[in-house]
């Protein structure tokens, strides 16, 4: 590490980014200590078994799809093609909008077929977690509402601000598709 | 103020001109505009030295309040026969008068005492007061930084603590009582608003303060990892770091990982108490009311609560380690012995508290196979404690030690963190855990090795950086008797506890054993702890004075680095302003620990490294 204390090592990675990755970090934790807990609950047995709804699997199209548009907007963003950027950055927050209308009907779907919230730990814990999983796709939501304003208020400049805040709501957004693929994966394998 | 302008200084200037990094802070800072006020500059502030000293004092105020809370308990155990009825003017109804006079507290305030006391102390005062308090005034100093990563974050950190007090604070005049089923919340007392009567209204305002604080620790900890990891000074690599700040940032990264678990176990015991859910509950009778909970398991929310607890207590002592670090190494005019295993030896105690949480729950019915793997990380953790035991002792060891409040407080600190230490051995062993569980030996071992201890790191800290905080000295006498009040007064209550503890006195009983035969004659032995506690809390008053007259009485500091210590902390004007330096941002060119070296008593971190001179903390 010789070399290093003689050149200035500010900004690797810009401040904003970095704590964004560590309350990234907290969060996985969360969700790390509710499966963790749905597999050990899982294991003492009395535990009510059903079937997912489907909507729950369509949904998960519904969020990668959101991924890929709010990417084009990003490519868009820094080719300087204003109308792409704005345009994907629409479908975005609807996608966005249509996966936490979408949970919903999964859980009227859910309490149809018996999986009610408190019949049994099994189906709770898809409630709880689930629930929770929207509760940060919503922050996401709050996020793409900031990042629409900056794009339809201010005018087009692809600056390097912008482009960093920009960043940031990509950055969280992909975080919480990746949090989704792997929750259902998850479901799907401990089959509630 | 008459500010004499050493040599010392003089150089340092010139050299933080010539090296040091410019950021134009000039240009940008015409003033502070956010500091126009008093409002805004005492209270709702973003400079990190305000809100350091916001956690402090909240923490002097939450530790008083822990501590008389415990005085009313202590005094219960110890003369359960006694008369109370003076105590009637400030506890009301929690103190029953019988016709003849006599007045008795309330067994159920007695369970709640205890639970606010375990709370308060570990959360309000030994996480937030502690490590909120040190990393917030440290962290950008000793780095070399202008403030926080996120200023405006850190501050939001201070208010949610602030809510979280307020909240649990309120929750001590509901008629019904706080909540009373001990701090770890177990259910199903905590999950049964009909349980009890603390766990009613008085658990649901613990879990919201609790979910508040939680907000706060990961606000501060989020902070506190990208700032150190982001905002270093120019040269200020991470082997030049001082060891309180590998400290605080291993205790954030282990709050930002084990809170948010907590989180979790606390959403779903919300769930379970106001939804109707199962997860914590199974077949359960309440006053003769079968519940249809079913399928829920207890077990699951210990589990939940020890992966935050067990990493806690290492919150707790974490940064006292690091204070007690730096302060012995600056009073022994000595390097810190072994640096680099100092920092391997915490990165170890960080990454191995996150594999030792069922130690707490040998007694709740875990499977023995997976008691034995939780037995051997835990006897484990002794090896990276007893290497910084060591080093301490090593730096110590031949030094020409300077005697103040804040060095005698490090040395008590290693004590202490000794003699708790060693019971952890027998404790962490879950055979002979079956023996000791639940016990006054359990209460005991963690009261020194994480009450004491912490405390005693914490203290070190105030007086070393008293002069930094407040621009003023604490009264030295006050503090040397201080020192030897606490060490021994502190020994005088928890040594003897060992003692009922092996004979297989419970905690938590309201008389403390007094009723069963075999626990009798422990009585005077309690009554001495008693006495010890409540000369101990006088003693601790004795602080809070010669703390808060030295804020604005104390004897002024004249020079910028009055210990002649070698961190950045000591480059800043006397009374830093917002930003911290005034012009450029010293620039670190060597490891903060050149003490007696070259036959200089000590060469601060901003001095150039000489023709052929080795930097031990350039030379990874």
């Amino acid at each position: 590490m010789g070399s290093v204390a003689e050149r200035y090592n500010q900004s690797k990675i810009n401040p904003q980014k970095l704590a964004l990755w560590v309350a990234i970090g907290g969060i996985v934790m969360m969700f790390a200590a509710f499966t963790s807990a749905y597999i050990v609950r899982r294991a003492a047995g009395n535990w009510l078994e059903f079937k997912l709804p489907a909507i729950f699997f369509v949904n998960t199209a519904v969020i990668l799809a959101s991924s890929i548009a709010l990417h084009l907007s990003y490519t868009g963003f820094k080719a300087g093609r204003e109308a792409r950027y704005k345009g994907f950055l629409v479908v975005t927050f609807v996608l966005g909008f249509i996966f936490v209308i979408l949970q919903y009907y999964g859980w009227v779907a859910l309490n149809n077929i018996g999986a009610t919230f408190t019949v049994n730990p099994s189906s709770s814990f898809i409630y709880v977690i689930s629930g929770l999983h929207a509760a940060h796709v919503l922050g996401g939501i709050a996020a793409l509402t900031v990042a629409l304003t900056h794009a339809f208020v201010l005018p087009f400049k692809p600056t390097f601000r912008r482009k960093q805040r920009f960043e940031l709501v990509v950055q969280y957004w992909h975080f919480v598709d990746i949090l989704w693929v792997y929750l259902i994966i998850f479901f799907m394998l401990n089959g509630s | 103020m008459a500010h004499v302008v050493t040599a010392a200084e003089t150089l340092e200037d010139q050299l933080t001109q010539e090296h040091g990094f410019d950021d134009h802070f000039h240009e940008h800072h015409h003033g502070d505009k956010f500091q126009s006020n008093f409002l805004t500059t005492y209270i709702f502030s973003t400079d990190h030295k305000i809100i350091g000293r916001q956690f402090l004092i909240t923490g002097i105020f939450w530790a008083f309040i822990g501590a008389a809370m415990s005085i009313v308990f202590r005094l219960q155990l110890g003369f359960p026969e006694a008369d109370m009825a003076w105590l009637k003017p400030i506890l009301g109804k929690w103190i029953q008068v019988d016709p003849n006079g006599i007045g008795k507290l309330d067994p159920e305030f007695y369970y709640s005492l205890v639970t606010m006391h375990g709370t308060i102390l570990v959360f309000f005062v030994l996480t937030a007061g502690l490590s909120g308090t040190f990393s917030n005034i440290l962290i950008p100093l000793q780095i070399g930084a202008r403030d926080m990563a996120s200023p405006l974050l850190n501050a939001f950190s201070y208010w949610f603590f602030f809510l979280a007090g307020v909240v649990l604070f309120l929750s001590l005049f509901l008629s019904t009582g706080p909540f009373s089923g001990g701090w770890t919340a177990y259910p199903p007392l905590s999950a049964l608003p009909q349980a009890s009567d603390g766990s009613g209204t008085g658990m649901t305002m613990w879990i919201v303060a609790m979910a508040l604080f939680i907000v706060s620790a990961l606000l501060g900890g989020i902070n506190y990892i990208t700032t150190v990891l982001n905002l270093r000074t120019k040269g200020m690599n991470l082997w030049r770091m001082p060891l309180t700040i590998w400290a605080f940032f291993v205790t954030a990264v282990l709050g930002v990982l084990s809170f948010p678990v907590l989180l979790s176990g606390a959403l779903l015991l919300m769930f379970d108490r106001s939804m109707g859910t199962s997860f914590f509950l199974s077949e359960i009778v309440v006053g003769g009311e079968v519940l249809e909970r079913i399928g829920g398991s207890p077990i699951l929310f210990q589990h939940l609560f020890w992966f935050l607890g067990h990493p806690e207590v290492y919150i707790i002592i974490l940064p006292s380690m690091g204070l007690v670090s730096e302060v012995l190494s600056v009073n022994a005019r000595k390097p810190i012995f072994g640096y680099t295993a100092m920092v391997y030896s915490i990165l170890a105690i960080g990454f191995l508290s996150f594999i030792v949480w069922a130690h707490h729950m040998f007694m709740a019915g875990v499977n023995p196979f997976i008691s034995n793997f939780f037995v051997i990380f835990t006897l484990i953790i002794a090896v990276p404690s007893a290497v910084k035991v060591f080093n301490w002792i090593g730096t110590i060891y031949g030094s020409n030690f300077r005697f103040n409040s804040a060095s005698l407080f490090a040395v008590g600190f290693v004590s202490m963190f000794i003699s708790g230490g060693l019971t952890g051995i027998f404790l962490g062993n879950s055979a002979i855990d079956i023996q000791m569980h639940d016990t006054y030996f359990v209460v005991a071992h963690f009261h020194i090795v994480m009450g004491i201890a912490a405390f005693f790191g914490m203290f070190a800290g105030v007086y070393h950086w008293f002069p930094k905080m407040f621009g003023r000295f604490m009264n030295e006498t006050l503090g040397k008797i201080h020192f030897w009040g606490t060490l021994v007064g502190a020994y005088a209550i928890f040594w003897p506890m060992h003692y009922t503890g092996l004979a297989g006195v419970p905690r938590r009983y309201y008389d403390g054993g007094a009723s069963f035969d075999a626990f009798r004659h422990f009585g005077d032995l309690n009554k001495f702890i008693t006495v010890a506690a409540v000369f101990v809390f006088f003693l601790q008053i004795l602080f809070i004075v010669n703390f808060f007259y030295s804020i604005f009485s104390g004897r002024k500091v004249t020079v910028k680095n009055p210990w002649g210590a070698n961190t950045l902390e000591w480059t800043t004007p006397i009374k830093a302003g917002h930003g911290n330096w005034p012009g450029n941002i010293p620039a670190v060119q060597r490891w903060p620990y050149d003490y007696g070296k070259d036959g200089e008593e000590f060469i601060p971190q901003y001095v150039p490294l000489k023709e052929g001179e080795h930097d031990h903390g350039g030379g990874h």
